[in-house]
């Protein structure tokens, strides 16, 4: 009788071992079914440059699309469909950056992507996401991604348009410091768009271009370009550059003084760098920002953002380009909420006339013939040592400048259709 | 361009001759490591960085920019000697590539090592509070610690051709780079030479990546492009000629701070354009013995 009870008996725990092991792997599935909702998670590639000369920003942007993705899903994602990051290094390189789009569209079956920080990367990223019908919200600082050339019905665009916030910079800073001005340029396509938009506000405001000096993206020292700066006797120098470019552009003006003969701009200030350089390389620097924390002051979204930031990551601060990293992740899975859907005709189509929101920095609007998101603009000038209350109370907001699409080119001249 | 006004002349030699000092000091150890050892050292730019950061942490215990200038060079020799006896000795004689190979994959893990250890974001740094500021030259200020700067590699050549010409151990040094097998026959332990040496030439590494950190800050890709550039001079001076290296390190900084005033945009390719000229008119360099460039 034993004999022939031992292998019903094995048999029975073999089976109700594969039973539960059965039940282990269903109870697996369904819960991670009923996360991802009806039609499983949405993924959102996100290519950045984490290595190279922007990598401190890239890095924060991570943090801030991170916290982007757990607010929409905290809200209830869409329809019940949670939303998944997916991060690449683009190292600062248009092929590599191709390549990772590639990966992420073509084996990570991704349903967005995000990202992008310098001006020729993404547009070699929204080349690529163009012809294969992606939806693409581009990081970085772009006037050309919106002109019809580049631009298509999948493009949008979180980054700022120099035309706008160069705009509002020069607008502030040229009737009050002076007409004689000096260029140093990142010699590549953010310095060339930078430089374009200075030198419309510029013609407007009757500047003299005295002095343009390019330099190579990495540059490591810029002592041997100052002399020539220094003889064109400018009363104002636009530094074009940014992330480490735009730190030791500044310190080394500051050794060589620069800073007492002329008044130094940044077309776009870097906040990563302020703090990584110390307050001394930016003293009395004004430039334009997309974010400041202390937008909180004017915003309540702008409070819920940092608050949530500062919980998320044990007190910090949210950088300007990291917070593009929530906006941009942000407003489109909040325009998919809008429209039901991920796909790219439908988020164009809820567009509309205009997509409104609030996320973090106040009124914002998606334009509808150009999906430029349209947003405030922080004039800022970097405080010295002695007048900082606290590590992170880097700068006076000089200016905001209210968003505001008339005072970017419009569609017609963009050559888009309206 | 029009004339140059002659202030700024002066102060685009000045700042030439200064770029041109960095350039120095990280060519000087390449070329002593190649001179005698006959290795192309692909991990000397992470040599410099390590030096900065090295000199940094030091700071940050010590307080004192000049006890840091003294712990990098120790902590840099250490760890030029480590990488010497553990990783290189194994594998000379087995012809040039392997070194080569080797010292590039010592480079990337120095600086994965420094990004673990430090963080991708850089780290602030400043000169020393006597040595901020800067001297009017004219109407022109150049900065103080450039000048200090130029002084400490003035000083440090000098120390290192003292060395090299009036020490019985440079006599050695001289011996071994010409020919190391009968410095060997004479009884001479040339490992315990090579392996001062390559120590001596990640501590030249190491000083110049922490005296360019205030100027150019603090990164852990900071030796990429100065790997680069300390080769361009190696090749132009003469592969494992010191003076040749002092030369064409001064020369090519004097070079593209004057190209920066006339025609910025050739600044940067200005010093390949002198290396192609060099290779093709004098290849073993300026100064290097003709059968470095067989």
């Amino acid at each position: 009788m034993q004999s022939s009870r031992r292998p019903i008996s094995s048999l029975s725990r073999r089976a109700a071992l594969k039973f539960l092991g059965a039940g282990v792997v269903v109870g697996a599935c369904w819960s991670r079914s009923a996360a991802q909702g009806a039609g499983g998670l949405i993924k959102v590639g996100f290519p950045v440059p984490l290595s190279g000369p922007y990598g401190s920003e890239a890095a924060d942007q991570v943090r801030c699309a991170q916290l982007a993705v757990e607010d929409f899903n905290k809200s209830g994602g869409l329809n019940g469909r949670m939303a998944e990051l997916l991060v690449r290094d683009d190292k600062l390189n248009p092929a590599e950056a191709v390549t990772r789009t590639l990966e992420l569209v073509e084996k990570e079956r991704v349903d967005l992507i995000v990202g992008s920080l310098s001006g020729a990367i993404q547009l070699a990223v929204n080349e690529t996401c163009k012809a294969r019908g992606m939806t693409y919200n581009a990081l970085g600082v772009s006037d050309r991604l919106n002109e019809a050339s580049d631009f298509g019905p999948t493009t949008y665009h979180e980054g700022l348009a120099p035309y706008f916030s160069v705009g509002a910079l020069g607008r502030y800073v040229f009737s009050k410091l002076g007409n004689r001005v000096a260029y140093l340029i990142a010699d590549y396509e953010f310095g060339y768009e930078m430089r374009r938009a200075f030198q419309v506000v510029g013609e407007r405001m009757g500047v003299q271009v005295v002095a343009e000096v390019k330099h190579p993206l990495g540059m490591q020292d810029f002592s041997s370009l100052f002399p020539r700066i220094l003889s064109a006797k400018p009363d104002i120098l636009c530094v074009l550059n940014f992330g480490r470019d735009q730190l030791n552009a500044l310190k080394q003006a500051s050794e060589f003084g620069l800073k007492d003969r002329m008044k130094i701009l940044v077309g776009a200030l870097s906040s990563n760098q302020r703090i990584a350089g110390g307050a001394e390389a930016y003293t009395d620097v004004v430039g334009a920002s997309n974010y400041y924390w202390k937008a909180e002051e004017m915003f309540a979204s702008s409070k819920a953002f940092n608050a949530a930031y500062a919980a998320k990551y044990k007190g910090g601060i949210p950088s300007d380009y990291g917070s593009y990293g929530y906006g941009g992740v942000r407003s489109m899975l909040e325009l998919a909420r809008k429209a039901g859907s991920v796909d790219p005709v439908a988020l164009s189509a809820a567009v509309g006339s205009g997509f409104n929101f609030d996320l973090y920095k106040g009124p914002q609007m998606i334009r509808a013939c150009d999906h430029q998101s349209v947003q405030a603009v922080f004039v800022l000038r970097s405080k010295g040592p002695s007048e900082m209350k606290s590590p992170n109370d880097a700068f006076e907001v000089l200016e905001v400048a209210p968003p505001d699409d008339t005072k970017l080119r419009s569609c017609a001249e963009l050559g888009l259709k309206t | 361009m029009g004339e140059i006004p002659l202030d700024i002349l002066a102060l685009q030699i000045l700042t030439g001759i200064a770029l041109g000092c960095i350039f120095v000091l990280v060519a000087t150890g390449l070329t002593l490591i190649f001179g005698l050892l006959n290795v192309v050292n692909f991990a000397h730019g992470a040599f410099y960085a390590a030096g900065a950061y090295l000199g940094v942490f030091a700071f940050g215990y010590t307080g004192s920019f000049w006890l840091s200038l003294f712990i990098v060079p120790l902590g840099m020799a250490a760890v030029g000697m480590v990488t010497e006896r553990v990783l290189l000795r194994p594998i000379y004689g087995r012809g040039m590539s392997y070194p080569l190979l080797l010292t590039f994959g010592v480079g990337y893990v120095l600086v994965e090592l420094i990004r673990i250890l430090f963080g991708t974001d850089g780290l602030p740094f400043s000169s020393p509070p006597e040595l901020r500021g800067s001297i009017l030259l004219g109407d022109i200020a150049f900065p103080l610690y450039r000048l200090f700067v130029m002084a400490f590699t003035a000083a440090l050549l000098t120390s290192l051709w003292f060395l090299i010409e009036k020490t019985p151990f440079g006599l050695i040094i001289r011996a071994g780079a010409r020919d190391a097998e009968i410095v060997k026959v004479l009884g001479i332990d040339t490992s315990k030479v090579w392996l001062l040496i390559f120590a001596l030439g990640t501590a030249v590494a190491g000083i110049a990546g922490f005296l360019a950190a205030p100027m150019r800050g603090v990164i852990p890709e900071m030796g990429v492009t100065v790997l680069i550039e300390a080769f361009v001079i190696t090749v132009v001076g003469g592969m494992g000629s010191l003076p040749g290296a002092v030369i064409a390190g001064l020369l090519l900084g004097i070079v593209v701070s004057l190209t920066s005033y006339f025609a910025a945009d050739f600044s940067n390719i200005v010093m390949f354009a002198i290396m192609a000229i060099v290779l093709l008119v004098r290849p073993q360099g300026l100064l290097g013995r003709p059968e470095a460039a067989r």
